[in-house]
């Protein structure tokens, strides 16, 4: 058995972390004043300093004095370039408190790294180069730590040195500032006036710029009173994961995410409204009476109630909103854009739910926080949305509560985050049109029509003969008796769709409606066939998760481009050719093949009657002409 | 009571676990025996508590770790009766590979890298909790809490996801793995003052002692066994020394010190002035070594 030799205790103080993110570009001097932040409260170790005279020779730009920049510059590539690509946190500690700095670039095509430094942030040093003053990326820099919901900020004056330690130009820029700032939800704003370079006003107090008497940059970062109020909030606790190990034992593990909670207090399930109280609250090191924000923990419940991870437990007084609308900020954090009416992964705390952004009310430009209208949104853009789910979420807006007031956004195929956002606030309507309950099932419907209900997807390029091959198992059904109902693409853009252009987000919403529309009829019974060229796969597979995949059968008209180009039935392909359309699939257009389609029929190698009699048989196989 | 900011962090790290067991299939922890690692550990074992811990260590045995770290993980293994998987890479064995003759580079990557992959590949996990710490190296600054890795374990610094808030991205495909860092945010400092304050066990090796060595390259290199070959004019000498990393005994470079208590240590701690990666020689080949490492598979 190993036990540490132990002397007395050394008393290691109480102290609290201040989290916060540094924002500036790339000639601000932003990775200098951590450098220098570090290097002046005694975190450079002897050995790193080493390595940075070194590197200092090799890759620096001060000349002959250390870069501290280096120190933070961390991966090759922004080496070599000079720049800081992506979000590198670093750490140091004053007697008094132990910090966290969120070290991000600044040009406007990282709007993505400074949200992500500024979600873990409370407080933001703001750069600003004395030279220059308030300029476009200083108000970027602003409006991202305001939305983020940082409320405190240092205006760090850089270069003093530069001109002169200016009394005149260091207060016009301070001026400047808190006009400008006045428009956002900051609750403190501190100009200082620094040289990250020379360490004046950083750790140790100018004595150059002697007239200024406020903090120096450290003594405000150790002193700032940031109470997040978090205690003193709703209680929020979002269940991570159900603890049971054996039958006796049923914890719901979680941290507090705001405020306060007691054994013996009443909780109530948010999203099933079911009430009871706390019978423990569980850890390693003994059962506590009361737990707070920030505290993880596991609590035991009074009655048996069916609680899983995604689930928030709150007071029955002050309960989150429970939707499946909402209005939410959202930032757009990929290369390829939003596309709105796309079925996406989103993560609102625990909970992990499909949804869409079904609107764009306004595009906000981050340099003049303008409102501009937008159909899409690109990479670094914001936006505030409508945001529907499939089953209803349950939040707080984002104000209020930055843990269950925050989601982001997955792509389903390529796994990659690609926004993310702060709930404003749910949508009355999802609030008032609650779910009318059938009393006639879509099993009875199809019962009486002899026949299981399913939709037949037709995919494929245009001109490769979906709608006649569409049109002849229609035939051959009808001629069994069934009931079926045929979709076509063409037909359906006369009416529903008429208003629908070939855009990326246009065709999404086309697909969506007629998704919609194919599982209704699918519900009253009917074998619906569609036929839609549907060239995203993403597309295709939203509409099978909505009809459910047992009763999606996809079925891809293989024809090579080429041949549909020899057939062109509508003459389309001639049209493209002399440049009257755009955006065809296949030419100018991409078109994504499904890879594991239900039915594969090869054109080139069988007849249309033969593909059509193909079809037939797999509805036989699959019993669904059974009844 | 433990001090507000080791709640914090604590805190955080337990929910880091709890998010990756409720969402990865086959969660696993790397235990490398170092004092991260045993608080990784004790971590662990508080967040899933009063359950057992829902996933097996994993130990990548180089056969070269000093003959204490064994025995303290074997000591640690049967004490807590943790489910204990140690892999050795066998081909690595049988192709005679060992830091001294192949090098520390070729060393560390068929005995840790390739076996640590072989080890992920064989029990099929899908994402590794590992104890590597932001603070510890500049391109650990920006590694994500969980780190992505596309099949064959690959590390592209250019392809992480963003992480905002505590919202982890958990979502991967067949093949894809994720390294899982749920004590990023600690300092070596508050490392050692949870153990002091918890009183979790460490490898006696932190403690100072007098041990024999030798000097190469201006590292302290402990004679731990008779493997060391001693160049002619080499002979150990006892030196009161201690280790602030630990890993295989002959790339490991010890420092002089008095520390021989945990208090003596975070004492210590408080008034270095070198960094704990100063005695690990598998860094210094050149300033974007570990960057390399990493990209190859490396922890």
């Amino acid at each position: 058995m190993f036990t540490n030799p132990a002397t007395e205790l050394v008393p290691v103080r109480t102290k609290d972390q201040l989290r916060f993110i540094t924002c500036g570009s790339v000639d601000d001097g932003k990775s200098t004043l951590i450098g220098r932040l570090l290097h002046d409260s005694k975190m450079i170790y002897q050995d790193q300093l080493t390595a940075l005279e070194r590197d200092s020779i090799k890759h620096g730009s001060t000349g002959n004095d250390i870069d501290f920049a280096l120190l933070v510059d961390g991966l090759e590539a922004e080496r070599e370039q000079g720049i800081t690509i992506d979000v590198a946190y670093r750490f140091f500690t004053t007697p008094r408190r132990s910090f966290m700095v969120a070290d991000t670039p600044g040009h406007e095509q990282y709007t993505r790294n400074m949200a992500t430094g500024a979600s873990h942030a409370q407080l933001a040093i703001i750069l600003i180069d004395a030279r220059k003053g308030v300029m476009v990326q200083t108000r970027r820099h602003s409006f991202i730590c305001s939305l983020l919901g940082i409320r405190h900020v240092v205006l760090a004056v850089n270069k003093i040195d530069l001109v002169a330690y200016d009394k005149e130009r260091f207060d016009r820029i301070a001026r400047d500032y808190l006009a400008f700032a006045a428009g956002l939800s900051f609750t403190s704003i501190v100009p200082i006036p620094i040289s990250a370079r020379y360490g004046d006003n950083v750790v140790d107090r100018s004595v150059h710029a002697n007239w200024y008497h406020g903090p120096c940059l450290l003594e405000h970062l150790e002193s700032i009173d940031i109470q997040s109020g978090t205690a003193s909030q709703a209680f929020r606790f979002p269940v991570q994961w159900v603890n049971r190990p054996n039958p006796d034992f049923r914890g719901y593990a979680g941290s507090v995410a705001s405020g306060r909670i007691s054994t013996g207090d009443e909780i109530v399930v948010a999203a099933s409204g079911r009430t009871t109280r706390v019978k423990r609250i569980v850890t390693h090191d003994g059962d506590l009476v009361a737990a707070e924000a920030g505290d993880a923990v596991t609590i035991t419940l009074e009655d048996e109630t069916d609680i899983s991870r995604g689930d928030i437990l709150s007071r029955p007084d002050d309960r989150p909103k429970v939707a499946d609308q909402l209005a939410a900020y959202v930032i757009w954090m990929d290369k390829e854009p939003l596309a709105p009416g796309r079925n996406y992964v989103l993560r609102i705390g625990a909970q992990t739910i499909s949804g869409s952004i079904t609107t764009i009310r306004h595009r906000i430009d981050v340099n003049t926080c303008e409102h501009l209208a937008a159909g899409t949104l690109s990479l670094n853009e914001i936006a505030f949305c409508d945001v529907v789910t499939a089953t209803p979420a349950v939040f707080d807006p984002y104000d209020l509560n930055r843990k269950t007031g925050s989601f982001i956004i997955i792509d389903r195929y390529t796994n990659r985050t690609v926004g993310a956002g702060m709930i404003a606030f749910p949508l009355r309507r999802a609030t008032n049109i609650a779910r009318q309950a059938l009393s006639v099932d879509r099993r009875e419907r199809a019962a009486l029509k002899n026949q299981k209900p399913c939709v037949i997807w037709f995919t494929g390029l245009s001109g490769a003969g979906k709608s006649t091959i569409a049109n002849l198992v229609d035939q051959n059904l009808s001629a069994m008796s069934r009931h079926t109902m045929l979709l076509d693409g063409d037909n359906l853009r006369h009416g529903l769709n008429a208003d629908l252009g070939f855009s990326e987000t246009d065709r999404v919403e086309n697909i969506r409606r007629v998704g919609e529309v194919a599982k209704l009829m699918a519900d009253s019974g009917l074998i619906v066939i569609c036929s839609f060229i549907s060239p995203t796969r993403a597309e295709r597979d939203s509409v099978r998760s909505l009809v459910g995949k047992e009763e999606f059968i996809e079925v891809f008209v293989d024809t090579p481009l080429e041949e549909c180009a020899r057939r062109d039935p509508k003459g389309l392909y001639s049209k493209v050719k002399s440049g009257k359309i755009k955006n065809f699939s296949g030419i100018d257009s991409c078109y994504e093949a499904p890879t594991t389609p239900e039915v594969h029929l090869r054109t080139m190698e069988q007849t249309l009657e033969h593909s059509a009699e193909a079809v037939v048989d797999v509805l036989m196989a699959r019993s669904i002409l059974d009844g | 009571m433990l001090p507000k900011h080791l709640r914090r962090l604590e805190a955080e790290s337990i929910e880091i676990m709890r998010d990756v067991v409720a969402e990865f299939k086959r969660p696993v922890m790397l235990y490398s025996i170092g004092k991260d690692s045993s608080v990784m550990l004790h971590i662990a074992i508080k967040a899933f508590y009063p359950a057992k811990l829902p996933f097996p260590l994993l130990h990548v045995d180089t056969t070269w770790k000093f003959r204490e770290m064994i025995c303290f993980r074997d000591a640690t293994a049967r004490r807590l009766g943790l489910n204990l998987i140690v892999h050795v890479n066998k081909e690595g064995i049988a192709r005679g590979i060992n830091p001294i003759a192949s090098g520390s580079a070729l060393h560390t990557q068929v005995m840790k890298t390739d076996a640590l992959k072989q080890a992920l590949d064989l029990h099929g996990f899908d994402a590794a909790f590992g104890g590597a710490r932001r603070d510890e190296e500049k391109s650990r600054a920006k590694e994500r809490i969980l780190s992505f890795r596309s099949a064959g374990h690959v590390w592209d610094p250019r392809n992480q996801r963003p992480e905002l808030w505590s919202l982890f991205n958990t979502r991967i495909c067949q093949g894809e793995t994720m390294r899982v860092f749920a004590m990023s945010n600690w300092t070596e400092l508050e490392v050692w003052e949870y153990i002091m304050l918890e009183k979790i066990p460490v490898v006696p090796l932190y403690f100072a002692k007098q041990r024999p060595i030798v000097r190469r390259n201006g590292a302290m290199i402990m004679v731990d066994d008779e493997r060391l070959p001693l160049n002619g004019d080499e002979t150990p000498e006892m030196r009161m020394i201690r280790f602030r990393t630990l890993g295989c005994y002959p790339l490991s470079g010890a420092i002089e010190s008095d520390a021989t208590t945990i208090e003596d240590i975070v004492a210590e701690m408080q008034t270095t002035t070198v960094s704990e990666r100063q005695g690990r020689l598998i860094d210094t080949d050149e300033a974007a070594s570990m960057e390399k490492k990493k990209r190859e598979g490396y922890f």
